[in-house]
């Protein structure tokens, strides 16, 4: 249940850049959350509600871009789609990958009145 | 030179001496911004109404979720280079012998070493005092509801443990396989302990903290002869996840394999005390 604390996270960074971008209500979120960064989309729209409850951003939309996790293949030599960590290379079938892109969750952008 | 904390707490690191380790739970509540509810009543309203029509527009962010963890983070781990210190972020399923694998470490190094213990539980003070009956300090951190442990808190708790240089610092995080493999806490290497009771394929069930780790530990070994677990297969897997990760079997209870991971210990805290151009 780490999304709760992630999505608290968001919170304070919306509610910080609220100061210095001058806005008082948000109506929509987007996060960037990798398909390799361990987060779980469904546990990261609930926990959402519940922690903006009462908030600037309480009536917010979320929107999740997923985005595919990507592997350097040491062997291959390129870089190869990955589903999960333990995935082997899909053309030489090595293990020895390095994760290069889908390890990632960031607030892209808000819309904001 | 790293004051970040946003916490009212006046706590900036002092590089010099800190006195007093002995009130472990004081500071850990209150300030800590984690539940979400309550600071935002106060001022829902006056930002829900806001009157008249309003502009929507659009703000770029691009911002990590993670960047406030991540700059106390490197807070934590700019201390740590500062004093020499190895400090690491020992993971690991609820059950799996992470105390014992301490207490029994500390037993054979206390002598040696300089060595103190942050402990991260749901509840109860009972790993910190397991600890402090072997006679380094310790830090217990509640997390109450929390399932990890986060670098704003184990920077606190570094205020109140006395750690003079080149000390070995372990971090017990709350057992837990998934949520604190995401939380950086400054550490030089997270250590992910297995017990050989949990079944060789955790690595490719919670594949997120094996790849996390840089070290594997294997730990209840003498029980191997009463159980189907697979050593070759589980290292397989892990190495699967995590081509880089490195394995030590071992028993905590009899001491079987303990002196690889002692050497690693001393071999990992004097790499900490090399100081770079």
């Amino acid at each position: 249940m780490h999304e709760m604390s992630l999505c608290e996270s968001v919170l304070q960074i919306i509610e910080h850049q609220a100061q210095t971008q001058h806005y008082r209500r948000v109506t929509a979120v987007w996060l960037e959350i990798g398909a390799l960064s361990g987060v779980e989309p469904d546990a990261m729209r609930f926990s959402f509600e519940v922690v903006m409850q009462g908030s600037l951003a309480e009536a917010a939309r979320l929107e999740i871009i997923e985005l595919p996790g990507i592997a350097w293949c040491m062997p291959c030599g390129r870089q190869v789609p990955v589903q999960q960590l333990y995935d082997e290379c899909p053309h030489c079938g090595s293990h020895q990958l390095q994760i290069v892109g889908g390890d990632q969750m960031r607030i892209k952008e808000l819309e904001v009145e | 030179m790293c004051g970040i904390c946003g916490c009212g707490e006046g706590h900036i690191h002092s590089h010099d001496e800190q006195h007093d380790h002995e009130h472990p739970h004081d500071h850990h509540h209150g300030h800590d911004h984690q539940h979400g509810h309550h600071h935002h009543h106060e001022h829902g309203p006056e930002h829900a109404h806001a009157p008249g029509l309003t502009q929507a527009r659009m703000v770029q962010i691009e911002q990590d979720i993670l960047a406030k963890n991540n700059r106390f983070a490197d807070e934590n781990r700019c201390y740590f280079a500062d004093r020499g210190m190895l400090a690491l972020n020992l993971v690991s399923s609820p059950g799996s012998g992470k105390t014992t694998l301490l207490t029994e470490t500390i037993t054979r190094l206390k002598g040696e070493l300089e060595i103190a213990v942050i402990e991260g539980d749901q509840q109860t003070a009972r790993d910190a005092d397991r600890i402090r009956a072997t006679g380094v300090a310790a830090v217990q951190i509640n997390t109450g509801k929390g399932c990890h442990l986060d670098a704003h808190r184990v920077g606190h708790a570094l205020e109140s443990l006395k750690l003079p240089n080149h000390s070995l610092l372990f971090i017990e995080n709350v057992g837990n396989l998934v949520c604190p493999s995401a939380f950086d806490l400054g550490e030089a290497h997270k250590v992910v302990i297995l017990s050989v009771t949990e079944g060789e394929d955790k690595p490719i069930k919670y594949p997120d903290m094996f790849h996390a780790a840089d070290l594997m530990i294997l730990n209840k070994t003498d029980l191997l002869p009463y159980l189907d677990f697979d050593v070759e297969q589980c290292i397989r897997y892990a190495k699967q996840v995590n081509p880089k990760i490195k394995v030590l079997s071992l028993s905590a209870k009899t001491g079987e394999g303990m002196e690889s991971w002692l050497k690693w210990l001393k071999a990992e805290l004097e790499l900490q005390r090399i100081e770079y151009a």
